[in-house]
């Protein structure tokens, strides 16, 4: 860093890393909505992805522990339920690190409609982020975190996990 | 919150947490407005908000249950993810309802209810059965709360609102899961197809309950079943399974689930999920 950098409260909550998918920082997973500064006060909002999300309490720790250890000695980090979260708000720097790390990145999110159509047969497939194979097989719906699903890709042979449009 | 991370929160100095007993360092409401808006009766909120949510916890508890139990290690996974969908749910409402009524909070309103103030219908009570017995539980509750909380979108309460934004999308996740498995069973052999037809029965007297107007919704559920209807003929027709010709099950003078009427299988859940908050008052480890 350079004499003339000025690093913001914006810059600092920005860095924070999603504890399960370590490769996104919360700005690229697009739920750090709002970082307002006042002084030493700093005001964040962040929008949980999944309404039972077990990384919301590690991530509003990592929030105030940085903005502290950066100075800033009030923060407020605050829940933010609407809008609510949609995969459509992960960075496109963000789904280059995703497909890097072997997790391919969400497809466009659904168009909303009510009532939501019900979804029988297959899914769009996902294209395998290994070898790029368009027609990939999806495993099961759910994965090890409530964002993920499992896929087996035909070309290459091997297992992947996406990231579940929503 | 007063703690730096979770930790902290469950260290002997702040033994007032009670981390057996909840999780002192995440409100899932923190930060977001929580007034109850003009023109809403603070008492009706709560007790709506209590039925959601207990609808969310009980539904959760019985699904978590299948972790060590499943038929596969993926369908292991999946029910867990619906079970912490769930949970979450439960959380927001739960803490909305304690706020609205001025008492207590999610943990109190958890594990210190005794049966006769739980709110959630008794389909979701029942006690687990086998795997086509879950998918067929699964598919009646999640296209029937989805309905619901499609219409809560518009709620005059934020909260409520903002709560069902989100939980659409996680609900349309499961509806799809158990559609997707009753298809499978439905159309799949002899014996699968059976097994899925009994599991739809044993739970189908279960189902008129969810569409019968109770004094405080603020959603009519009655509303609910052209939808829920619809969606259900879509699956089973493609299940080869039909409707149930089945009597719902009784109520007590017309009293059930959200009168805090419930079946036999209420007071072991609940003596399982409350006993170690209950014998354990404020305990830490």
């Amino acid at each position: 860093m350079t004499a003339g950098d000025v690093v913001t409260a914006r810059d600092v909550a920005a860095g924070v890393r999603d504890p399960e998918l370590p490769m996104l920082t919360i700005s690229d997973l697009g739920i750090l909505r709002d970082v307002v500064e006042d002084g030493q006060h700093v005001t964040v909002d962040i929008t949980p992805t999944y309404s039972g999300c077990p990384a919301m309490g590690a991530i509003r720790a990592d929030v105030t522990r940085r903005l502290h250890d950066a100075g800033y000695a009030d923060v407020d980090v605050r829940t933010v339920l609407r809008p609510a979260w949609t995969t459509d708000w992960i960075t496109a720097d963000g789904r280059r690190k995703l497909a890097d790390h072997g997790i391919a990145p969400p497809t466009a999110a659904p168009a909303k409609k009510t009532p939501v159509p019900l979804t029988l047969g297959r899914r769009p497939p996902v294209p395998c982020p290994r070898c790029g194979e368009p027609d990939t097989v999806e495993v099961s719906r759910f994965g090890a975190t409530a964002c993920k699903a499992l896929h087996r890709c035909p070309a290459c042979g091997e297992p992947f996990e996406s990231v579940k449009a929503i | 919150m007063p703690f730096d991370n979770a930790y902290e929160a469950i260290t002997e100095e702040n033994d007032h947490t009670k981390w057996a007993f909840g999780t002192g360092f995440d409100d899932p409401l923190a930060g977001v407005d929580t007034a109850v808006p003009n023109g809403m009766d603070a008492a009706d909120l709560a007790t709506y908000s209590l039925m959601l949510g207990d609808d969310a916890l009980i539904m959760s508890h019985r699904l978590s249950e299948w972790c060590t139990n499943a038929p596969e290690l993926e369908d292991e996974v999946a029910l867990a993810n619906i079970a912490l969908d769930l949970l979450g749910q439960a959380r927001l409402l739960l803490t909305r309802a304690a706020q609205a009524s001025g008492e207590g909070d999610e943990d109190t309103l958890a594990y210190l209810r005794d049966e006769r103030e739980f709110r959630n219908v008794r389909l979701v009570e029942l006690a687990r059965g086998d795997f086509a017995h879950e998918i067929a539980r699964l598919l009646v509750f999640s296209t029937w709360r989805l309905a619901l909380l499609e219409r809560l979108v518009d709620s005059p309460d934020p909260v409520l609102a903002a709560v069902a934004t989100k939980a659409v999308k996680e609900v349309s996740y499961h509806r799809d899961y158990a559609a997707g498995w009753t298809v499978r069973l439905g159309a799949g052999t002899d014996y699968s197809h059976e097994r899925m037809a009994a599991g739809l029965e044993a739970i189908w007297p279960y189902t008129a309950e969810l569409f019968t107007r109770h004094e405080v919704d603020l959603v009519d559920p009655s509303q609910l079943r052209p939808e829920f209807d619809a969606v259900l003929a879509s699956v089973l027709d493609a299940a080869g399974l039909s409707v149930p010709d089945v009597t719902p099950m009784a109520t007590v003078s017309g009293r059930a689930g959200r009168d805090g009427v419930h079946t036999e299988a209420m007071g072991y859940l609940l003596a399982e999920m409350q006993s170690v908050a209950r014998a354990n008052p404020g305990a830490i480890w």
